[in-house]
Parts: structure tokens; sequence; C-alpha cells
């Protein structure tokens, strides 16, 4: 599946290009030198904790700022100066931006009535919107009389009935509760597979990012962190922001030595010996490399597969939280502690606090981060 | 004697604010309730009762000179607030969306007009006029009218501003709207409200300047309150009565206007 994706994009154009953009706000660096590809039809999601820069890279894609250098391409063409109502994207807000002196058809109507089109295609065209997003009937009424979830929905109908190319969606469901969020999640996503639009999905819940996007890029202080399909995202995060941002690592720092070929060797600072796996890491140096909770295996005997391709550590049961389908167990190793969870089936309860225990993974899920040029230099200067 | 009176506590505060609201009433609307009354009095000082009648109204609607400097009046109140309510406008939203370098003192230098006492602005106009060899008449008053206004009307317009959600121009940009469209169809009409009031504070305002017009006005443009001050060298008349009842009665019908608009 992964490999017809990546077919996928072989054969379709970047539809949205950012080459070396650099955004400053005063002395804040918004964007630092961030480039990216976006093919036509993808549901690209920016995830990153709030101030990251992801409301700027949007801003700078719809025309409302301007960079400070690098350049912005749409449809092959450059656009860094273009304003925005010439630029052949729409934008749904982050708190929708709904016109309150008009009804919610003139609202929809508002793109195409600019554009001179007809009185009877505008209205077949804002009628044909409101339905997609489940709101027939609805056109006479002003943005306050409906509740958050209606001009959520009315917000994406203002901007899809322009049939833009591309649509860049900022945080989009930020302000809705949970199930509502959850639900329109599902909507989104099928309304986009649908329509065959390109989504720019800015987010900072990493789930929605997770389930929703075809790709995701990860920023952090200005920068793209990792840019990748889901699944890898999750599995392979390279650097530790990315694997502490998605989900639950745990981390191991030492000493790293190269074993043989792609197999390394952690030295952690109470003595364990962790091998991971790595692809071009500079070995011989102090190296971080993370398992994810759920690869772990918790026996109360020494683990009778002693295949060399398996992590085997002892430790001792500090507490067990029960989640209903798993169960999740921190176990104290030596000075470290480390998550474990297992899935929820009747041996996992003969487990008691303060047993011994041994945990074993198998060492291809244990992956060697790539280190931060730039948090190092900071930390040398420190 | 103290513990009999106690039941009702004297309250020093609430004595003071209720002498000071009737002390109100009676210096503020009680000369109006007299103007408007004796306005409709059969004679002719300001005195006695003697009878109703509509005569003095008769009187000032017959009363050519008068009538020119109504007339004269109103042209400059129109003219000067259509003027300063489209520039004062323009110049508030300029100050709210964009940064300039020396905007602070533009800002200072804005509502001027509003700290430097009428008299000042009175002989620095007069003195500019004569400097550039401007001949005095309805242009140079309204000019006068339209430098103070200004200042006004951006400072009401401002005001309607500072609640003004930004991101719905950039909605409207986003769906294809130029600069002067997103004016028209979105920021205009929701700041609408305050720039009425905004229009009416002006119009008031210009409508009933004494001191600076009395600077800057020629020979034949004479408006309603120079001409009324003329008029009452010789004592107030019952003819002044009227004319200051009409004009109280209109002022009232703007106020009401632009308080329904502002709310
Ligand atoms: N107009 C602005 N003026 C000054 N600083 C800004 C402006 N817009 C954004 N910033 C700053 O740039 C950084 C990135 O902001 P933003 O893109 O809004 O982050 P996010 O959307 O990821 O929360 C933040 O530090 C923010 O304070
Ligand atoms: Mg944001």
């Amino acid at each position: 599946m992964l490999t017809n994706i990546k077919e996928g994009k072989l054969l379709k154009k970047n539809i949205v290009q950012i080459k070396d953009v650099v955004k400053r706000f005063g002395n804040v660096l918004a964007l630092d030198h961030v480039s990216l590809e976006i093919p036509s039809g993808e549901f690209f999601s920016i995830l990153g904790p709030s101030g990251c820069g992801k409301t700027t890279l949007l801003r700078l894609i719809a025309g409302f700022e301007i960079p400070d250098s690098g350049e912005i391409f749409l449809e092959d063409k450059m656009i860094n100066s273009t304003p925005p109502y010439r630029r052949n994207v729409n934008t749904v807000f982050q708190n929708y931006a709904l016109f309150p002196h008009m009804n919610i058809y003139d609202n929809v109507a508002f793109g195409l009535k600019l554009k001179g089109i007809g009185r009877a295609e505008i209205k077949e065209r804002v009628m044909r919107s409101l339905d997609l997003v489940g709101l027939s009937g609805m056109g006479d009424r002003k943005p306050r009389q409906l509740s958050g979830g209606q001009q959520q929905r009315v917000a994406l109908s203002r901007a899809l009935v322009n049939e833009p190319p591309v649509l860049l969606l900022d945080e989009p469901l930020g302000a809705l509760d949970l199930k509502l969020r959850r639900q329109m999640q599902v909507e989104l996503k099928s309304l986009q597979k649908r329509l065959g639009i390109t989504f720019i999905y800015v987010t900072h819940d990493q789930e929605e990012a997770l389930t929703m996007s075809d790709r995701i890029a990860i920023m952090q202080t200005g920068k793209i962190e990792q840019m990748d399909i889901p699944p890898q995202i999750y599995e392979r995060p390279r650097t530790e922001f990315v694997a502490n941002f998605i989900g639950i690592s745990n981390l191991f720092s030492g000493n790293l030595r190269n074993g043989n070929g792609k197999i390394y060797t952690l030295t952690t600072s109470d003595g364990f010996e962790i091998k991971a796996t790595g692809e071009g890491i500079r070995p011989e140096r102090n190296a971080t490399v993370m398992v994810r909770p759920e690869k772990i295996q918790i026996t109360p005997g020494e683990p009778k597969n002693m295949s060399h391709n398996i992590n085997i550590l002892q430790g001792k049961i500090e507490d067990m939280i029960y989640l209903g389908n798993v169960i999740q167990f921190i176990v104290k190793l030596k000075e470290q502690k480390l998550i474990v969870l297992e899935k929820n089936y009747d041996k996992t309860f003969e487990f008691k606090p303060d047993q011994d225990v041994f945990v074993s993974w198998d060492i291809y899920s244990t992956f060697v981060l790539s280190e931060r040029v730039e948090n190092e230099r900071l930390f040398a200067q420190v | 004697m103290s513990e009999i009176r106690s039941r009702k506590k004297f309250n020093a505060g609430e004595f003071t604010l209720g002498v000071h609201s009737w002390l109100t009433y009676i210096f503020l609307y009680l000369p109006m309730a007299i103007l408007v009354i004796f306005s409709f009095n059969k004679a002719r000082i300001n005195a006695v009762w003697t009878g109703f009648t509509f005569e003095w109204y008769k009187v000032l609607f017959n009363d050519t000179a008068l009538a020119g400097a109504l007339v004269n009046s109103l042209i400059v109140a129109f003219i000067s607030t259509a003027i300063a309510t489209v520039i004062g406008t323009l110049t508030a939203i300029a100050m709210y969306r964009y940064k300039f370098p020396g905007k602070g003192l533009f800002d200072s230098v804005l509502y001027m007009p509003i700290i430097v006492p009428d008299i000042v602005m009175g002989i620095s106009l007069l003195s500019f006029y004569v400097f550039i060899r401007f001949t005095l008449g309805l242009v140079s008053i309204i000019i006068a009218h339209v430098a103070f206004n200004i200042s006004f009307v951006a400072l009401v317009v401002r005001a309607r501003l500072h609640g003004y959600n930004k991101t719905l121009d950039e909605a409207a940009m986003d769906l294809g709207a130029n600069p002067f469209q997103t004016f028209m169809k979105v920021t205009l009409p929701l700041i609408l409200p305050g720039v009425v009031s905004a229009a009416l504070i002006a119009f008031t305002l210009s409508f009933d300047d004494y001191l600076i017009t009395s600077f800057v006005a020629g020979i034949g443009s004479t408006t309603l309150p120079i001409k009324v001050y003329s008029m009452m060298k010789f004592g107030v008349t019952p003819e002044i009565n009227a004319l200051s009842t009409l004009i109280l009665f209109i002022s009232m019908i703007l106020i009401l206007i632009s308080q329904r608009l502002g709310a």
C-alpha cells in the first residue's frame, strides 16, 4: 500500500511548492528556511505545537503575508507578491470569519458574485454547496443563529463553492467538542476524496493528523522536523521532538557504537546495552534511541526466544494502569522508567506491582534518532 | 433624639448625589423648559404668561435675514459633515489597519483640534487665511469646520473599529474581493453605525459653532449662531425662543437616532 502511494505521487504534479521560505516578525523567526512540495489532490497536514509557525505558513500561501526570502509557487507560477484576491486558493479560517451582516446564502455566494457569475448559476452552486455540507434550507439565517458546528460547515461551504484547486484549513475543527470533531473529521476526509481538492490542513491534534492525512509535516519553532506518510511518522520518527510529539516513546540516551552495518549498540549511563537500527548515523557519540511502548513484551521470567535480534532488560513493575483494552505498565529499570503497553488478556492480570520482570523487544523496533544540529550548537553555547 | 432618627440613617453619599442630580435638572433643563414655554407666550417680554400663541413662529418664518442665516448654516453643516465624515472615516481605518513610521505623532496631531481651545483655532485659521490671501466667506467656514470635525469623526469611528475583527477583511479578500470591494461590502456595512453617529455629531458641532466661525466668516456669510448672537444684543426676543425651540427639537431627534444606531 505504501508503494502505491509513492507511485501515485510520481504521476501527480506538485500544485504548491515552497522553496526555502523565511519569515520574521520583528525578532521572532516564524518560518526558518521552510521548503515543501504538495502534489495535486493530496490531504497534507501541518502538525505542531502552538506558536510553531503553522498559521504563518498558511497565511503565506493565502497571500496575507509576504516571505522575507524564498519563493512560493502555485500551479507552477511564482506568487510571492500576488495579492490574496488574485490567488486561486481559499481559506477556512480558524474562527470561521463569517460575515455577520449577511445571511448564510450571501456568505456562501460572496465569492461567486465577485467573479461576475450569473444569478441563476450562483443560486444553483450555492444550493449545491450548502447541500454538500448538510445545510440546505439554512440560507436565510444569520451566522449568529447557527451552532458552532453549523458555522464551521458554512465556512467550508463558502470556500468550496469557488471550487479552488487548493483549500487551506487552519485548525478548522479546533473549536468543536470532541464528538462533533470526530464526526466532522470523517466528513471532511470523505469530502476531500470525493472532490479531489488539495487540502492543506493545519492542526495541533496528532490523532486528527494521523487519521486524515496522506502526508504530514511536523513543525517545531519555524522548522519542518519531518515530512512523511502517517505510518512512517509514527513508526520511524526521525528526531526526539517527533518521537515525543506523536504518541508515547521510550527514549534511551548514551554512547553509540556501530556494531555491524545498520545495527548500533547504545550503552546507557546505568550500564544497559541496547541494540538499535539506523541508517547513515554517525557512531562514537552521545545519541538517543527510541522504542514504542506497545512493541515491548513483559514476561515474569527470561524470554525463551534467545535470538540475537532482541533487546532484553531486567526491571521491576512500579505501577499498573488499567486502560480498558490495554494495560499500561511502568517498569523501573536501574535509573530509568519504561512505559509498556500490553493487550488486555487474562494473563496480564497475573502481574503485580513490585514484581521483578523482564522486558524485551525486537531490535528492529528500536531506532537511533538523528541529532538536531541546531540543538547541539545551542547547548554548546550555554 | 439621634436614636429616634436613626431608623433611616443619614447617608452623605446618597444625599450629595441627590442634591447633585436635582441641581443638574434645575440648571440644565429648567431654562430649556422655560425657553420652550415662552416661545408660545403672547407677551413680548419673558416675564409673565399672557396666553398661548404660534405668533412668534410665524414671525420667525417670515424673517428673511434669519432664513438666510439658517440656509448658510445648513450648507456649511451638510458640506463640512460630508467631507469630514469621508476623510475622518478613512483616516480612522488607515490608522487601524496600517503601521507606518511616525504613526504616534500623526495620532497626536490628528486629535489636536479637540484639545486646542476654539479661540486659538479661530485666530490661527484667520491668520492663515489672511496669510494666503484667501477670501473669507462660506468656503472659508466650511474648510474650518472640516478641520475640526475630521478629528471628532476619526475618534468616534476609531472607537467603533476597536472591536472590529480584521479576519473578516481577510476572508473577503480570500474570496476575491479587492481592497475597495472589501471596504464597500464588508468593512463599511459593519462600521456604518459608528460612521453615522460620527456624522451626526459632526453636523451638530458644525451647526452650532459660534466661536471659530465668527473668526473666519466674511460679509454675507452669516451663519445662524452668529445671527442669533447679534439679535441677542437687543435682548432675548420670543422669536429667538421659537428658533431655539426648533433647534432643540431637531437636535433631540438627531441624538435619538445616533443613540439608536450606536447601540
Ligand atoms: N503578525 C504577527 N506579529 C508578530 N508576531 C507574529 C505575528 N504572527 C505570528 N507571530 C509569531 O510568529 C510565531 C508563529 O505564529 P503562528 O504561525 O501563528 O503559530 P501557530 O499557528 O503554529 O500557533 C509565534 O511566535 C507568533 O507569536
Ligand atoms: Mg495558528
